[in-house]
């Protein structure tokens, strides 16, 4: 294990395994999302479950770690990957092969970045946090029709959700690449994959404001 | 054909660059790229100015030494060639062109187009090779190979080292040519023996002398005149990782 971490692969190796396990999370939280979509009564059981149980609990500081160590390397990362070429090319490269999701991966990150400090503030804040805090916060089910009763919230929301689109395609797959659990067999599998993972996440968030700006909330 | 150049002309490691332009005229379209440059420079001595520098040795496409981004990519706009096997007819008459040198930090440029790729040489000093005691040349046949293994190496051995990867590379990474050297030996029964200490010397190396670390864009992969494939990374990652994982 000697300083792994000191090498570009290992923190490559951080990069990867957070970012794992946050698009793990992703799923988690999609589906609880998508329990507005049955009923009330289903959202605000299962935001009731997100609030007490103990397993949820343990896992948010844990989530907020991965966040960061995720946000973190990505700099350092970046940072070292720019000073390899300290003179940039007149022409930009046109080479057509890499998608554009992977040379944009870290804007991509800053946009997901971004509008999650607003999504915090506006939802998570007045929802989990209160629980945790002993308040009780506002009816999660109400949030959720009124912020997604705005135009421009619903066109922010969007925009975000399809950053993370992008971000995910090229980053699911490339985890594994970096993990070495890739060949040339797999590398267009975990590719669609990626791809396919991205599109039910991204779907199942986007479905949320859709639904409750086309006034099919109860 | 005809075309207007834009070339990076600069006197030395010390100086500061700058593009110049030329018009060449009448070249057939037969005529290869690097042809086509020695023409240029044949009418640049005859009007007594300095010739333009750039590399090439064998002009068959197997040494790597040819070396120059043309319009955006690294060894111009055919696939699966090197500078010395691209030919005109690839380019539109009339077309301008613009040539650059490999743009890295860990690839100085010596004069003109020509850069120093010692930092190759230096990576496969700590680690891409296979110690032999002296002795008799072993049988031929006395280890044997499967042919998955054998095919896979012979793969990854097709680097000729030329850095288009770290030249086309987002993050100037040298990754595909390092996973080159090391899946090559990684497969064959002979190379096993030192792979642990191979893959983590040569990744060393490589970050100490300022490459930077892949992420997985592939264009490395798609200019890269050997077509190597980045499966070669996610083996060196592998190797690496274990090796590391072990210590
Ligand atoms: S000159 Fe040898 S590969 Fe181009």
């Amino acid at each position: 294990m000697s300083n792994i971490f000191s090498s570009s692969i290992g923190k490559k190796l951080i990069m990867s395994l957070s970012g794992l396990f946050l698009v793990t999370f992703l799923l988690l939280h999609v589906s609880i999302n998508l329990t507005a979509l049955f009923s009330r009564e289903a959202y605000e059981a299962a935001c009731a479950f997100m609030d007490t149980n103990i397993f949820i609990q343990i896992m948010v500081p844990v989530l907020a770690l991965g966040f960061v160590i995720h946000i973190l390397f990505s700099i350092i990362i970046t940072l070292k990957n720019r000073n390899a070429r300290p003179v940039k090319y007149a022409v930009g490269n046109n080479t057509e092969a890499s998608s554009w999701a992977a040379k944009n991966m870290f804007v991509l990150g800053l946009i997901v970045i971004g509008f999650l400090g607003l999504h915090l503030t506006h939802f998570w804040a007045k929802m989990q946090l209160q629980h945790f805090l002993g308040h009780h916060g506002e009816n999660a089910y109400e949030l959720l029709t009124r912020l997604f009763g705005q135009w421009y919230y619903c066109a922010i929301y969007v925009v975000w959700i399809i950053a993370l689109y992008f971000h995910i395609s090229h980053g699911f797959w490339s985890a594994f690449q970096t993990l070495g659990l890739n060949n040339s067999k797999w590398i267009p599998r975990l590719q669609l994959i990626a791809k396919l993972y991205a599109i039910v996440v991204a779907l199942g968030f986007i479905s949320i404001p859709v639904y409750f700006w086309f006034g099919l909330g109860q | 054909m005809n075309f207007k150049l834009k070339i990076w002309r600069q006197k030395n490691n010390k100086s500061k660059g700058r593009f110049e332009n030329y018009t060449i005229e009448n070249v057939s379209s037969d005529t290869s790229f690097l042809e086509m440059l020695d023409i240029l420079n044949d009418q640049l001595i005859c009007t007594g100015q300095e010739p333009v520098a750039f590399d090439h040795d064998c002009r068959e496409g197997i040494c790597g030494m040819c070396s120059l981004y043309i319009n955006g990519r690294a060894h111009g706009p055919d696939d699966e060639v090197t500078t010395c096997q691209l030919h005109m007819r690839k380019f539109k008459d009339g077309d301008t062109i613009t040539i650059e040198p490999w743009r890295s930090g860990a690839f100085p440029v010596v004069k003109d187009l020509v850069v120093n790729r010692y930092a190759f040489d230096q990576i496969l000093q700590s680690g891409g090779f296979i110690s032999v005691n002296t002795g008799g040349v072993p049988d031929g046949n006395a280890i044997p190979v499967g042919k998955e293994d054998a095919d896979e190496s012979m793969d990854a051995a097709a680097c000729i080292g030329c850095g288009a990867c770290v030249a086309t590379c987002k993050n100037g990474s040298a990754m595909l040519f390092v996973s080159a050297r090391v899946s090559s030996l990684a497969k064959l029964p002979q190379g096993k023996i030192e792979a642990k200490r191979r893959a983590k010397a040569m990744v060393a190396k490589m970050d100490e002398l300022g490459f930077g670390g892949c992420t997985n864009t592939q264009a490395c992969e798609a200019e890269c005149p050997k077509a190597i494939s980045i499966s070669h990374i996610a083996r060196l990652n592998r190797e690496f990782l274990c090796a590391k994982l072990q210590d």
